[in-house]
């Protein structure tokens, strides 16, 4: 099943809504990255509300979105981080820093637009 | 043992199984939600380590009792090449697969109880448990 990516304005909007497998988690990564370049979108915002559980993997597929899109001249904001994930990440061992990250969507669009200066 | 689930680890989709039976174990146990996102993703660290390294092998939860406590149990058993140096695995970001290395050492801080045992061509087996608080 492949993850819906919708543009708006200058930006990607992302919602990821069900558990991800590492086919799913992959694929996404490169239709994002192919998504940027056929929209020249300036941001992106991955909202991970409806996410219950992050493993290193999924981790690592996300960090890489985020340095990927970078290369490309996107920036990538990560919002909506349960509680429970946030405290298992770090617990893993996985702090994902350097990416940027908001509270929720809204936060997130506010985010990229200061950094993106519009 | 009264209560005993299994899942084979075969290809990437049975990590997802095995992680969605704990999920539910635990669940029903009645864990909070941020202990089951730790047992959730401490199985699909160990499911994956097997599908990895192992290429197959099985998680099994188990329902624990002892002394008045009750918890969960999860033991990921393969047999596979072994692990040559269990401390070096342990250790935070050690990988061989470019992976972040978080596996072993995160699953032993997610969950209160970890034990590992492994030996070189025979396979490796890892059981952990967490307790109800």
């Amino acid at each position: 099943m492949r993850i819906p990516i919708l543009k708006l304005y200058d930006y990607l909007l992302v919602s990821i809504q069900w558990e991800l497998d590492d086919a799913t988690a992959l694929g996404f990564q490169e239709d994002l990255l192919q998504k940027i370049h056929e929209t020249s979108a300036s941001g992106v915002v991955i909202d991970l509300t409806s996410i219950d559980f992050i493993d290193s993997f999924i981790a690592k597929v996300l960090g890489d979105v985020f340095s990927m899109s970078k290369l490309m001249g996107a920036k990538v904001v990560i919002t909506g981080i349960q509680p429970a994930v946030a405290i298992t990440l770090i617990e893993l061992g996985v702090s994902l820093e350097g990416v940027m990250t908001a509270l929720d969507l809204e936060k997130g669009l506010e985010k990229l637009q200061q950094e993106l200066g519009d | 043992m009264e209560f005993q689930s299994c899942v084979k680890i075969i290809n990437e989709w049975d990590i997802v199984a095995a992680r969605q039976l704990g999920r539910n174990v635990a669940k029903e146990l009645g864990f909070g939600t941020v202990d089951q996102a730790r047992i959730t993703t401490a199985i699909s660290e160990l499911a994956r380590n097997i599908y990895l390294y192992a290429g197959r092998g099985s998680v099994c939860i188990e329902k624990e009792y002892v002394n008045g406590k009750s918890g969960m149990k999860i033991i990921a058993s393969d047999e596979g090449p072994g692990i040559q140096d269990i401390r070096k695995v342990m250790e935070d970001g050690y990988t061989t697969s470019g992976g972040l290395g978080a596996g072993l050492p995160g699953v032993r801080r997610l969950m209160d109880e970890f034990d590992i045992d492994s030996f070189p061509s025979k396979g490796t087996k890892v059981t952990a448990i967490k307790w109800i608080r």
